[in-house]
């Protein structure tokens, strides 16, 4: 895994942006741009050389699953590996987010070991 | 046949002290002619324990339920979401200063001594994690509810008004750090 790797951490709460920095950090990523919704998220990946998007679902303005959805239809951003970080684990939602082309999704609440295993798995190839 | 049940304090009320869970032969009791689902409120007290435990590695104790009349928050800081589904729903969670300090200081890693906007949005995502692993638990039982956007108050004897009407349900925590409590009010069935 390329720690050099810049990262977008997308998350309505300020806590949860924390929360993954800090694990990432830990990791050795250093590399780290937060938004707070959506459409925030996506002008930043259009303006930034984005290598991970790690999102919430359910956010104001512009929820996860909208931003995914943009992602994979951009010829420019398609093959970002995108992991949904929610609290959202009914079916319904890990079907939608795996059709919508999500590349690994984590359930919140979560342990670093979690996230960071997560991670390992996208970017072992 | 359903068995149902009169009040929350007699014996038919049964609660188990240990872990904090209702248990009866009947996944209803009825209170003051309202009906409510045990089977819905226990998955929140599930995800509030395994919520906390996970994200700030606290244990808290269950206490004894009660039937909560007024609105006055038993915390300093609360969290409080909707939820709609089979049957429609608030959800409240409520910390005293002392226990949340301590929770979100395990969270970051570092040391916060008053409730500030961080522990606020703290107790957003908190409440947010509670009322989707909650949800998590009721789809297995075969009840899909989907979840509202948390939203906090706080203040000394802050107000907490119920998004829906129906009876509400206190379950009292402890830790070593602190109590909270977490509240369910669900819409009566008819």
């Amino acid at each position: 895994m390329d720690l050099n790797m810049k990262v977008l951490i997308v998350d309505d709460f300020t806590t949860m942006r924390k929360l993954i920095r800090n694990i990432l950090k830990q990791i050795g990523f250093a590399n780290m741009i937060e938004a707070e919704n959506g459409k925030a998220a996506l002008k930043v990946l259009k303006k930034e050389n984005i290598d991970l998007v790690l999102c919430d679902w359910n956010m104001p303005e512009m929820p996860g699953i909208d931003l995914l959805k943009a992602v994979r239809s951009d010829d420019e951003l398609k093959d970002i590996p995108f992991v949904m970080v929610t609290a959202e684990a009914q079916k319904d939602n890990i079907v939608e987010a795996v059709k919508a082309g999500v590349t690994n999704y984590v359930v919140k609440p979560f342990t670093a070991e979690t996230l960071i295993e997560k991670l390992n798995a996208i970017f072992k190839g | 046949m359903k068995r149902t049940y009169r009040t929350l304090n007699d014996c038919e009320m049964q609660h188990n002290a240990e872990v904090g869970l209702f248990t009866r032969p009947s996944n209803f009791i009825i209170m003051e002619g309202q009906t409510l689902d045990v089977k819905i409120i226990n998955p929140f007290i599930n995800a509030t324990l395994n919520v906390l435990e996970t994200m700030a590695f606290i244990k808290s104790d269950a206490q004894k339920p009660y039937l909560k009349k007024d609105n006055v928050a038993k915390g300093d800081v609360s969290g409080v979401v909707g939820f709609t589904g089979e049957t429609n729903g608030t959800v409240f969670i409520t910390f005293d200063e002392s226990c949340i300090l301590k929770i979100v200081s395990n969270m970051f890693g570092e040391q916060i001594n008053e409730i500030n906007d961080e522990i606020k949005d703290a107790v957003g995502e908190l409440t947010n994690m509670i009322s989707g692993q909650a949800r998590k638990e009721l789809e297995e039982i075969g009840k899909v509810f989907q979840g509202a956007i948390p939203s906090v108050v706080s203040g000394k004897n802050h107000e907490i008004k119920p998004l829906t009407k129906g009876p509400k349900i206190a379950i009292p925590f402890k830790t070593d750090f602190g109590n909270f409590t977490v509240e369910v009010s669900l819409e009566s069935k008819s």
